[in-house]
């Protein structure tokens, strides 16, 4: 059966078949019963799965992580819900040391097949600490699986496939974009489903190629859509998965166009765009027709909400990124 | 006693530490007092009634008693033996169990076997209760592995080495036994989580308090207070005597004579019992002494006094245990010569087989690093091989 549902309602359509199909998987976090959580998005799941698999903890992230490993380790898959991306570095020292590492650690004795779900980055006008792309700080980090989803399509499947992979797995989820529409075929079986940690070309192109995942994949596309009035080609790939990133399907695209801009809300330095950039140089060296550039958030805390639009990515600086690749 | 009323640590003083929160008395037993059955002398105490009227006491045979002993005097052995093959270069650091022999054997010995355990890096005389293989953590302070095991296998998790961060996991494992509907009954589960006196000002242990008050966890936290962490004493940690930190968070707190195997025992015993019944946490504080130094990285000459270590050698958990033995005529020196030949075998054989652990080969770094693998780390392996394999006459 296709829908059209919102991101948000496909993450919750997509939490409550992974409930339904395997007993062990288990909803934690502060808010997520009664409530439905802040977006909602684990709307209605206490209410039919009951308190025991959907879990409302205290206020600690830390413990809210730190207990999803003893349940894991005891046979459960914990889906950890952090309310906001600004709120996870209490857990950061349990996602990291523990996470991590333990089936590292244990000689691949102890999988952790948990889901870390943290709504991410800007946009909706939020006091500090709401609206910020922590994404690099866990890509970084060996043992973690990182990715995030652009459309309601994905979030529907790859939470599920996150929930099924035995990977310790940190979830991004675009949260302005939670309430953007799309198709989704709720009935589609997981088995033969588009690969996890696959990037996605998301608009075919042959001028250049724009890099981009999570909310500023639409951001891209608006832009791919504006160049192409001007007779500019951009292809869009949407990332997908952060670690491992999928660079295949990206050497791929740079080798047929010849460029490669990297869109992202999080800070530049040293962060996704650094690493595509280094990479596609590496790789794709003799392909390229300009260095590789970067749209990004720029390297501040993230600013107050009247200025955020100032701060993001937008279609302008993502053409204007373009229109300097093709100028050097 | 009403909360508060007199037993605040006073603010820690100037100079030599150790004096305030630990004063001797003569019986070993802080302000305040504490669950002891065995006396530093060897005299046996029927049993202790606690102020929340809990009567505490064991009933062993004599076989019983004699295997204690031999608990005791085995990890004591292995101790010294790891610690001798630190000192001459065999493995980069050991954390030494001396003095809290009997803290460890009395509360692996009353777990049951469905029990799990979650360790701090020091619970060699826990893993030893387990039956697991003395040699399982030596990978880990080798260096030729991160001296991890399945905790399935022997109802043992690995060792964590950030301090603290076992008591969640603990009290998350303990949740699934409650999930899982392994509690109410004498048959059901319990989970016990060893930490420090360090460990204690952790948020996360904290949060392991909240969360297991919260869920009534099955679940027992076992804090072994060996006076230091480190280099800083008690006082840096709390102003009130670890135990009663549980009454904030909901569950009762017990303190033990951490030297005193017979009290470790019945106390942890009841505890786990009351655990695995549905009757919720419990927190036990050991109160022990580390009478080595934290690590062998460690020199505690630098900050205690070598008369407070005296102090302490005269309540230790063997000889005063051997006493007893000997005043009940339970066992004489042919057991007790006999008992420490078949350790020092033991610790032989241990030397030995350390002294075998082949280093890794490099290239095994790359294994288990995901579940699922990555492709990624697949191809810096294939990298890594291949340099290697590019040097002349490389074995790699």
């Amino acid at each position: 059966m296709t829908e059209t549902i919102t991101l948000g309602k496909a993450v919750n359509h997509g939490l409550r078949r992974a409930l339904e199909n395997d007993p062990k998987v288990v909803i934690m976090g502060e808010d997520v019963g009664k409530l439905g959580g802040v977006f909602r998005i684990t709307d209605g799941l206490q209410k039919d799965f009951g308190e025991q698999r959907v879990i409302d903890t205290p206020l600690a992230e830390a413990g809210i992580v730190g207990t999803a490993v003893g349940l894991a380790i005891r046979g459960y898959r914990p889906v950890c819900e952090i309310q906001f991306d600004g709120f996870v570095f209490p857990a950061y020292n349990q996602i990291v040391s523990q996470v991590a590492k333990m089936f590292y650690r244990s000689k691949g004795n102890v999988r952790l097949p948990i889901v870390i779900r943290i709504p991410f980055g800007g946009g909706i006008g939020a006091v500090e600490h709401h609206s910020e792309s922590p994404e690099a700080y866990f890509a970084h980090t060996p043992g973690l699986k990182v990715v995030t989803c652009a459309s309601p399509a994905d979030a529907y499947t790859m939470i599920q496939q996150s929930i099924a992979s035995d990977d310790p797995i940190v979830f991004f989820e675009p949260k302005r974009r939670y309430w953007e529409k799309g198709e989704v075929d709720l009935d589609a079986p997981l088995a033969g489903a588009y690969p996890l940690h696959a990037a996605r070309v998301v608009r075919e192109g042959t001028d250049a190629t724009l890099l981009a995942y999570g909310p500023m994949v639409r951001t891209s596309l608006e832009a791919a859509a504006a160049a192409a009035e001007d007779g500019r080609d951009l292809e869009v790939i949407d990332l997908r998965s952060i670690s491992p990133i999928d660079y295949p399907a990206i050497y791929a695209s740079v080798r047929k166009t010849g460029r490669a801009v990297v869109v992202h809300e999080a800070p530049g330095n040293l962060g996704v765009g650094a690493e595509l950039a280094a990479r596609i140089t590496e790789e794709c060296f003799y392909s390229l027709e300009s260095p590789v550039l970067r749209v990004t958030g720029f390297d501040l805390p993230y600013p107050a909400a009247r200025v955020e639009e100032d701060y993001l990515p937008d279609l302008d600086r993502v053409l204007d990124a373009v229109d300097r690749s093709f100028g050097w | 006693m009403a909360y508060g009323e007199s037993e605040a640590v006073p603010l820690p003083a100037p100079g030599p530490s150790g004096d305030g929160v630990n004063p001797d008395k003569g019986d070993g037993a802080p302000p305040g007092g504490f669950v002891q059955l065995l006396t530093p002398d060897g005299e046996r105490v029927d049993s202790v009634t606690t102020d929340d009227g809990v009567t505490y006491s064991v009933d062993f045979t004599d076989d019983e008693y004699r295997a204690l002993y031999r608990d005791l005097v085995t990890v004591r052995r292995l101790d010294a033996e790891a610690t001798a093959l630190q000192r001459q270069g065999e493995l980069g650091i050991w954390a030494s169990l001396l003095g809290q022999e009997a803290a460890q054997v009395g509360s692996g010995r009353a777990m049951r076997a469905q029990d799990m355990g979650f360790p701090t890096y020091r619970e060699h005389g826990v893993l030893y209760t387990r039956g697991i293989d003395p040699i399982m953590p030596f990978g880990l302070f080798r260096g030729v592995d991160q001296g991890g095991w399945d905790p399935n296998e022997y109802r043992f998790n690995s060792y964590t080495i950030v301090i603290g961060s076992q008591t969640l996991h603990a009290t998350g494992y303990a949740m699934g036994i409650t999930m899982d509907g392994k509690v109410g009954t004498p048959e059901g589960e319990a989970v016990i989580a060893y930490f420090g006196d360090g460990a204690t000002s952790q948020g996360e242990v904290n949060e392991a308090f909240v969360w297991a008050g919260v869920f009534h966890a099955p679940i027992v936290f076992f804090c072994q207070n060996n006076q230091y962490a480190i280099s800083e004493p008690l006082e840096r940690q709390t102003r009130i005597p670890l135990y009663r930190r549980s009454a904030g968070f909901g569950f009762p707190g017990v303190r033990i004579d951490g030297n005193d195997v017979l009290a470790s025992f019945a106390v942890t015993r009841t505890a786990l019992d009351n655990a695995r019944n549905g009757q919720g946490p419990t927190l036990i504080e050991a109160y022990t002494y580390r009478m080595g130094a934290h690590t062998s990285s460690d020199d505690p000459t630098r900050y205690r006094i070598a008369s407070e270590v005296e102090s302490w050698k005269a309540k230790d958990p063997i000889s005063r245990l051997r006493a007893f033995l000997t005043k009940q005529q339970v066992a004489g020196e042919a057991f007790f010569a006999e008992v420490d030949e078949s350790a020092k075998v033991l610790a032989l054989d241990l030397r030995e087989r350390v002294l075998a652990m082949p280093d890794p080969q490099p290239v095994t770094m790359f294994d288990n690093v995901y579940p699922t693998g990555s492709p990624e780390i697949d191809a810096q392996r294939q990298r890594f091989a291949d340099y290697t394999a590019s040097f002349e006459g490389s074995h790699r």
